[in-house]
């Protein structure tokens, strides 16, 4: 028994599934996405906390907001002495109230869809 | 005692101990983030097709499946299609049982010696977490494609709800990798307490095992645990699936390298160990073979040219002298 074909077209397959990414994006160079700020937020400079945090935890911010605000009502959330309100819509949105702009930039490139628009509406874009 | 698994866990932390010291603290991002992935994907490639050519040239000269249920017979005996397949429709159902669901390990079986007599009984349990196992295995490549692919394609953004179906936390969690972490754990914790198993286990059934759940964790921790910035993650990525390499601005955690160069060593690793079974599968000569050789005359194709010398041509050699000895011939 010889299966060396058979054999060979397994591997071709092998071959193509395996360096789909390279195909796929057939070596177009995407750029990393750069989230807008709007000028509210660029004149306020200081998000809640710092950049840093706000860009590796900021979901963990808001999953805490929505615990302390929905099961215990305290509303608010106090940091660096300062106090906010801990709201999605009224703190948050005030400033970054530009959702494709900036929410969706990064969301969208790591491929992340937050549920948070189940139930909040966004406000309307004004640009 | 089988120290084996000390040495391969001592192996695993060396090997992270050296991308968190070398990217993190050295600060060689470019070794680790763009040159050693580059090299295990070609080494990968290079050694698995190699691998598989070297099968390809064994003689399977005679059928040789393991014959699981009956035989083609006579026509009122009940041929086993799929457990004794004796065509190639049959090899085929037989194959994709065996890859997709493993149909032999099913069929586990453990002996013991009840009273005075042995026992066989079955066993569902490695069935259970090596089909876990794999098929976590396989979603969590699924959805490392995000990373690789922009824009990200419909499918992997499907799977990728479905693997978070539960919305347990934010970032969500993923049912994958919490599963593909408990059946490794229960794979390994299967070779260090059961005795038999573990008498029988080397370092390179453990070393696997280990590097694995060292990925799974690291990539645990950094999806939920210490952070890291997933855009930057993706810049670095995209970099290396596009050949437009680079490490992104302000660079990435040494966790991130660390996770990187677990799957790097793995794949590497890959081709030269236990885990080329992802490829020979397919050429387990037990199971995808027909079961025909009472039907087909199989030829093995490698014998040599022999001279056959047939008794005609004996005869004709030295028909003379046979009669002058009074023996028979056959003809006058």
């Amino acid at each position: 028994m010889n299966d060396k074909p058979k054999i060979v077209i397994g591997l071709i397959i092998f071959f193509a599934v395996f360096t789909f990414p390279f195909w796929y994006n057939h070596g177009t160079v995407s750029s990393a996405p750069e989230p807008k700020l709007s000028d509210k937020a660029k004149q306020a400079r200081q998000c809640v906390r710092d950049t840093e945090f706000m860009r590796t935890e900021h979901m963990q911010l808001l999953d805490e907001w929505r615990d302390t605000v929905v099961r215990d009502s305290e509303r608010i959330y106090e940091v660096n002495g300062k106090e906010y309100n801990a709201s999605l819509s009224n703190t948050c949105m005030d400033c970054h109230s530009n959702k494709a702009d900036f929410c969706d930039k990064c969301h969208d490139y790591a491929s992340v869809e937050p549920y948070c628009w189940d139930c909040h509406k966004y406000p309307k874009e004004k640009m | 005692m089988n120290v084996n698994y000390l040495y391969s866990l001592l192996a695993v932390i060396v090997l992270g101990l050296i991308a968190y010291v070398g990217a993190g603290v050295a600060g060689f991002q470019g070794l680790f983030g763009i040159f050693i992935p580059y090299l295990a994907v070609v080494i990968f490639i290079a050694g698995f097709i190699n691998r598989i050519m070297d099968w390809a040239k064994s003689p399977v000269p005679f059928r040789i499946p393991s014959t699981c249920g009956q035989q083609k017979s006579l026509d009122w005996i009940k041929q086993n299609k799929i457990d004794n397949p004796s065509s190639t429709f049959g090899v085929i159902v037989r194959m994709v049982f065996e890859i997709v669901l493993f149909r032999s390990l099913f069929r586990n079986s453990r002996a013991e010696i009840v009273g005075e007599r042995i026992a066989y009984k079955w066993v569902v349990w490695l069935w259970l977490f090596a089909i876990l196992f794999h098929y976590s295995f396989f979603a969590v490549v699924i959805r490392h494609l995000r990373l690789f692919l922009e824009p990200v394609p419909v499918f992997i953004k499907i799977f990728e709800q479905a693997d978070g179906i539960l919305q347990v936390g934010l970032p969500g969690l993923f049912l994958s990798g919490v599963t593909l972490l408990a059946a490794a754990f229960f794979l390994l914790l299967r070779r260090i307490l059961i005795p038999k198993i573990n008498y029988i286990s080397l370092a390179a059934d453990y070393f696997p095992l280990l590097l694995i759940i060292g990925i799974a964790l690291t990539g645990i921790m950094m999806r939920y645990f210490t952070k890291v910035d997933v855009v930057k993650i993706k810049e670095l990525t995209m970099g290396l699936a596009t050949f437009h390499a680079g490490i992104p601005e302000g660079g990435i955690s040494g966790l991130f390298y660390v996770h990187l160069f677990f799957v790097s060593v793995l794949v590497i690793y890959i081709p030269f160990s236990k885990l080329m079974h992802m490829g020979g599968v397919f050429l387990s000569p037990t199971r995808n073979l027909a079961n025909n050789n009472r039907m087909k005359r199989h030829i093995n194709p490698w014998n040599p040219d022999v001279k056959f010398h047939t008794y005609e041509e004996y005869e004709d050699d030295f028909r003379e002298k046979m009669i002058e000895a009074g023996l028979p011939v056959e003809k006058e």
